[in-house]
């Protein structure tokens, strides 16, 4: 298989690079300076792209690929890949479910204490010496507010159920209600907002929900209220937020996902009601490596004509 | 019926000056509140000896203590209420002598303490504090660039003390896919984790540590090196308890030499003193003994403090005593 190319788009896993270099002829997108000349010399021999949350596999990439036959995706999001081409031209797609799963979830809960309590001040307060001259204010409970989730999915069901150790009542908003769930359904994301004390963002990023949190959901969740985004940037409107936040309109924010990372807006950077976090959800050494062993795994099932792991389209 | 009887009861409070939450349910209960952090001209004693001789009821907060000269310039006392679930600043061997009732905050904020505990977990493994300060120095300029943190499924997280503050950790753990084992004085009924009759197996057998007990003579420095060095170089402590569970100085040691991976810390040993090596280390979160520190739960101690008073005065139970045998 030493042969067939394999177009990695960015870098996100040396030990994936160096699985994949094993199997295959790796050709790093982020090493050329002339990004149209590279695909021009490599167009014929390339047949798998590895992508993740910032670059996948759009219209553009497609086009200039004929020799294209399977997107594997270093993430669960398939934001960044055209999925409306890929079903018309035959391409498979895989993503990594199921193996960031909890990560992703443990990182939200968190995310929520440390928000609500502090924690990133507190730490600081202690390394700066102000502690000898008095103590910390008081922060906020966690245990008991309502949760409200954006997308009951496997992350989203996951981190309820972490929730609910926390005595917190739980609230979704998903297109449809779901059967067999304990949790209470709202109709519409400003509902939810209203209701809820925590705001939690776990829905997949489509046309549909890009910027499902806009002003009017976050003057819902008002000033008591937080906003926790362990989805995509592009599911907030980040220029209201950043409003919102610096104009007391809304509690507070734990961010890991921003609109144009690695932008993050620096009004951010002074405010002592949010945490910030660069794409690190599902950022543990374990599951790294099982999201690597995934994207191998499935290109090796495509090109020795086994079924796919984890197949999309 | 006595005179005094008709008079609002006195109680005395020993607090730090800016503590002052429970000030206000005091005088709202109609109880007159004297307040050691008032005697500006009068040493600590004279003031006890003019102002207090026959208080027979001490509230202490904030861990000032409360030593056997206080106690013994206090010749009608017979119950101090702590508005804390620690009660190591007090001098128990004089109590006893004394027959001095000790009550404590019983489990007003053990669900504060709880979220801090698995808080401070989260926090240090997968490096939130230091991955925010990264962030906000505007160092993220490339994709992909910061180290990565541990998984927590699956994990083995080892209490140490599964009191009621304990019980409520190892509860939120459990949906985290946490394997969660516990060492106890003794083992506990109807508990579905596994018991170690001591903390060095505890540590030999678990990834994590959470050390939720009480500090007493036996406890005192139960962490030490010999439990550092079994727990091992991916070991992760988390210390909501008392800053004396754990040698702090051996910690340090075993922290700059990678003994030990990482610690997330409430309390110290000589707070608000804090070893200044620990600053520069990124795999260590602090906190200024913050876990109690919300509204609800000032409210709840307040709550609490104020029921035992009342029961006290009136001859009622009281709640929480602490056992001093």
């Amino acid at each position: 298989m030493e042969s067939i190319g394999v177009l990695m788009m960015c870098p996100m896993s040396s030990y994936l690079e160096n699985e994949l270099q094993k199997r295959f002829n790796l050709l790093r997108f982020w090493t050329s300076p002339e990004k149209s000349v590279f695909l021009e010399t490599h167009r014929n021999s390339i047949r798998a792209v590895v992508g993740n949350a910032f670059a996948g596999a759009d219209a553009q990439l497609i086009n200039d690929l004929p020799k294209l036959e399977i997107v594997s995706s270093f993430s669960v999001g398939l934001d960044k890949i055209d999925l409306g081409i890929c079903k018309d031209k035959g391409i498979r797609v895989t993503n990594t479910p199921d193996v960031l799963t909890e990560d992703v979830a443990d990182l939200a809960i968190g995310l929520i204490i440390a928000l609500l309590r502090r924690l990133c001040e507190c730490d600081r307060y202690v390394r700066s010496g102000k502690w000898k001259q008095g103590d910390f204010k008081l922060t906020t409970k966690f245990s008991g507010k309502s949760v409200g989730i954006i997308g009951l999915g496997r992350i989203g069901t996951a981190i309820a159920k972490r929730a609910e150790a926390f005595s917190c009542p739980i609230n979704y908003y998903s297109r449809t209600v779901k059967p067999d769930v304990a949790y209470k359904y709202y109709p519409t994301v400003v509902d939810l907002a209203k209701n809820s004390d925590i705001l939690v963002v776990a829905c997949p990023l489509s046309d549909e929900t890009r910027h499902i949190v806009n002003r009017q959901v976050m003057d819902a969740l008002g000033p008591k209220g937080v906003l926790i985004n362990i989805g995509r940037g592009p599911h907030v409107d980040e220029q209201e937020l950043v409003k919102a936040l610096t104009e007391g309109r809304l509690g507070g924010a734990a961010l890991d996902v921003f609109e144009k990372e690695p932008h993050v807006p620096e009004e951010l950077f002074g405010l002592e009601n949010v945490v910030l976090l660069p794409h690190v959800g599902s950022g543990t050494v374990e599951t790294r490596n099982a999201m690597a062993d995934l994207v191998v795994g499935n290109l090796e099932a495509h090109f020795s004509g086994k079924s796919l792991l984890t197949p999309v389209v | 019926m006595e005179e005094s009887s008709l008079l609002p009861p006195v109680v005395l409070v020993h607090r730090p000056p800016a503590l002052d939450f429970i000030d206000e349910h005091l005088s709202r209960h109609s109880f007159t509140a004297l307040y050691t952090h008032t005697s500006l001209e009068d040493s600590l004693q004279d003031f006890l000896s003019s102002h207090a001789a026959s208080v027979r009821a001490v509230v202490s907060l904030g861990r000032l203590p409360i030593p056997a000269e206080f106690i013994s310039n206090l010749p009608s006392l017979e119950i101090v209420v702590c508005a804390s679930v620690g009660f190591d600043h007090v001098d128990l061997d004089e109590c006893r002598r004394r027959g001095v009732v000790i009550t404590n905050a019983g489990d007003a904020y053990g669900e504060d303490v709880a979220d801090l505990a698995v808080g401070l977990l989260i926090s240090v493994i997968r490096r939130i504090a230091a991955v925010d300060r990264y962030v906000r120095s505007g160092q993220w300029t490339r994709l992909w660039d910061y180290p990565l943190g541990f998984k927590l499924n699956r994990k083995k997280v080892g209490i140490v003390g599964l009191g009621s503050i304990g019980s409520l950790v190892a509860k939120r753990l459990e949906p985290f896919g946490c394997i969660i084992s516990y060492n106890s004085r003794n083992p506990k009924p109807d508990v579905p984790y596994a018991y170690y009759s001591n903390i060095l197996s505890l540590a030999a057998d678990n990834d994590f540590l959470i050390l939720c007990c009480s500090l007493t003579d036996e406890t005192h420095h139960i962490v030490n090196r010999e439990v550092m060095e079994t727990l091992g170089k991916n070991g992760v402590i988390i210390n909501i308890g008392r800053g004396g569970l754990i040698d702090e100085k051996e910690m340090v040691k075993c922290l700059v030499n990678g003994v030990i991976w990482g610690v997330g810390l409430d309390v110290f040993e000589n707070e608000p003193e804090v070893p200044e090596e620990l600053f520069g280390l990124e795999n260590v979160v602090l906190s200024p003994h913050a876990a109690g520190m919300t509204a609800e739960s000032l409210n709840n101690i307040s709550e609490v403090a104020i029921a035992n008073l009342k029961a006290f005065f009136a001859d009622q139970p009281l709640m929480f005593t602490v056992q001093l045998d």
